[in-house]
């Protein structure tokens, strides 16, 4: 269990870092305001935009966990998801251009958009589930309400606790790059993570599979 | 895909300034009379070189007839904008449009020793796919590459308004047209953009039959070229604001927006004012409250000239008007270059202030009735025309073709394609390196200049200098 809620803050990390989830954007936000300030309401609107987009992700599958009797199948299911997302993001290097045609001033819509688009709920998707998992038959149809309950709970916890990880990351990137390195860090740092992004989400995507056959 | 981006993208202009020098220019060559095929020209410009100033290489089209004129790249530094992702495209192909024959070259140039034809997109295909024709400036931005067009459908480019269409950044496929409402414009030619600023700037021309056969005497006298300017919320697409600066100030043309994001401010180039033969440049800024607005802040004076030395054109007017043809801004967006075709100078002037603009230096070549030689000794054919900085701002670039037919109206008799660079004092001030004089083939000549890693009229940067 600790190994998955350490999965949940690192993968914040992971994202975090990454310029494609939108670090750049508070630098530029600051810069183009010419005040520190403008960098914390960029960072939270890029942290709301990304929150949601774990919600849109785990909220549905936290209500499945009612299907008792089918959470192999759910989990299973779900990593075999995030393993197709991977492959599709693997296979098809094009960018989203949806995200060309958002404004600037659309920080949280443009957080959501990317999130979504490249697939970061889904990487959360098999480490919420093994969280979220119950044994089979551990409770009875009468206390499904209160599972779901709980489960939805967990869904935003764990969906918090990401963001706020993914934002402390980016946040420390993006003070970093605006009150010390300066902007030739932006290019030095900015490496191709496509390859990469599109291999995690199918390493998740296995580990999930793995942690739903094997019943944990 | 590169691991890495470009080094040749920079996150600002200041950056831009502070990278290597450029090593090769790529100037287009376009035969007037269509005999032979347009080319493009590769141009060494590392004077540790054996071959600095000379060219080293020459790409014929298969075709003939394209008519090249304005080109640009498929990737430049708004690659690193934060928000659209493409941070790892490779400036590598260079997009050439051919303005007669709405044909599309995707060049490879990544060895420009070894320059070779990509993708070829058929004229067809732009007609079709976009319904406009006679493609023109080209600049790499959010949603891929946008060229404008100077033309829309039918076989005179008259039906319908010509617009912006977008190509793939990574496919060069034409995506259709970038207009979802286009407002007042019904003319077009060229464009630019703050893109943290989400705002598009374009400018007005003339439409195909104003301009294919040559200049239309009638329609400059009755004001009927373009004179208007409009603003474009990019993203939206959607024309929030025309400016008319007067009819009188006929073609308005090259839009130059500050480089550094932050300002909201740029220049407009207008060949001539028709009530007294000037040339102007007009500086465009956002006001306090939003809207846009302009002013001009340069004027230039023709000069008196007896009509004998005149081609028949301007006879009747006993001047030389300065035909402020293309403009320039230095990505420190210090020095506004401005190309007077007609007169035959290239005039330098401060503009840290914009609304101020300080002339500070001029050069002269060329010209209508004075045909300046280089103080190579070579000859310069025409007037200072399509005008390039190198990004450290110390090198600019020129060559000397407006467009053909206008070329032979203007200057009756003359021929030839040269390409000269002037270099610039430390406290401003223009001098021509004697050295530097790019004569191209028999039969050919020149029109724009790309330098290699982008210039001044390429990059849009998507972070302020700090």
């Amino acid at each position: 269990m600790t190994a998955l809620w350490g999965a949940v803050l690192l993968s914040g990390v992971y994202h975090g870092v990454n310029p494609g989830m939108g670090w750049p954007l508070a630098v530029s936000s600051s810069l183009m305001d010419g005040r520190g300030q403008a960098m914390v309401k960029a960072l939270a609107a890029l942290a709301a935009g990304h929150l949601l987009a774990m919600l849109a992700i785990l909220l549905p599958f936290s209500m499945m966990t009612v299907l008792l009797d089918w959470q192999t199948e759910i989990r299973v299911g779900a990593a075999a998801l995030v393993i197709a997302a991977g492959a599709y993001l693997l296979i098809s290097r094009r960018h989203p251009r949806i995200l060309a045609r958002v404004p600037p001033s659309r920080l949280v819509l443009w957080s959501f958009l990317a999130a979504m688009a490249h697939g970061a709920g889904l990487m959360l998707l098999p480490i919420y589930l093994g969280i979220s998992g119950t044994e089979p038959g551990e409770a009875g149809h009468a206390a499904a309400r209160e599972l779901m309950g709980r489960n939805i709970g967990s869904a935003f916890v764990v969906a918090l606790a990401h963001t706020a990880a993914m934002t402390v990351a980016g946040g420390v990137i993006a003070a970093g790059t605006y009150y010390y390195l300066g902007l030739s860090f932006l290019k030095r740092t900015w490496f191709n993570l496509d390859l990469v992004w599109a291999l995690s989400l199918i390493l998740v995507g296995f580990s999930g599979l793995y942690l739903a056959i094997s019943g944990h | 895909m590169a691991f890495r981006p470009d080094p040749t993208f920079h996150a600002t202009a200041q950056l831009a300034m502070q990278a290597p020098v450029e090593n090769y220019g790529f100037t287009v060559m376009l035969s007037p009379d269509g005999a032979q095929p347009d080319a493009l020209a590769v141009v060494d410009l590392n004077p540790d070189s054996d071959r600095y100033g000379t060219i080293v290489n020459t790409l014929a089209m298969p075709y003939t007839g394209d008519e090249f004129h304005h080109f640009g790249w498929n990737a430049c530094s708004s690659s690193l904008s934060p928000m659209s992702g493409h941070a790892f495209l490779e400036r590598r192909y260079l997009i050439v449009p051919g303005i007669r024959s709405s044909r599309i070259y995707v060049i490879d140039v990544k060895d420009p020793l070894d320059a070779k034809i990509h993708k070829i997109i058929e004229p067809e295909e732009v007609f079709e796919k976009t319904g406009y024709s006679r493609p023109h400036t080209v600049h790499c931005g959010p949603e891929g590459i946008y060229v404008s067009t100077l033309g829309g459908g039918g076989a005179d480019g008259t039906d319908g308004p010509p617009g912006v269409f977008i190509m793939d950044c990574e496919t060069f496929e034409i995506l259709g047209r970038y207009e979802m409402d286009r407002g007042k414009q019904d003319k077009h030619y060229d464009f630019w953009w703050n893109l943290p600023q989400n705002y598009m700037v374009s400018s007005e021309w003339g439409l195909p039959p104003q301009f294919e056969n040559g200049i239309v005497a009638e329609d400059l006298l009755a004001n009927r070229y373009g004179h208007s300017i409009h603003f474009w919320d990019l993203r939206r697409r959607k024309n929030i604001q025309t400016i008319d600066f007067g009819e009188n100030y006929q073609m308005a043309l090259e839009i130059r927006p500050a480089h550094d994001p932050k300002k909201s401010y740029g220049f407009c180039g207008v060949v001539v004012d028709t009530t007294n033969l000037q040339g102007a440049v007009f500086t465009w800024w956002r006001g306090d409250d939003g809207t846009w607005q302009s002013k001009k802040t340069i004027t230039i004076d023709p000069r008196p000239e007896a009509a004998d030395n005149l081609p028949p054109l301007l006879q009747g007017f006993e001047a030389v008007p300065p035909l402020v043809t293309d403009i320039d801004l230095s990505l420190d967006d210090k020095y506004l270059y401005v190309a007077c075709w007609g007169l035959g100078e290239m005039q330098q002037y401060d503009v840290s202030d914009p609304m101020n603009p300080a002339l500070t230096g001029r050069v002269e070549l060329g010209g209508i009735a004075r045909g300046t030689p280089h103080p190579g000794g070579g000859a310069f054919a025409f007037g200072p025309q399509m005008v390039e900085i190198s990004r450290d701002g110390k090198r600019v670039y020129w060559t000397n073709s407006l467009y053909s037919s206008w070329d032979n109206q203007f200057y009756p008799g003359q021929e030839g394609g040269q390409m000269v660079m002037a270099r610039v004092g430390d406290n401003g001030g223009l001098t021509l390196d004697p050295d530097f004089y790019v004569d191209f083939p028999k039969g050919y000549r020149a029109h724009q200049v790309r330098l290699e890693g982008g210039d001044c009229s390429t990059d849009s940067f998507c972070y302020p200098n700090v």
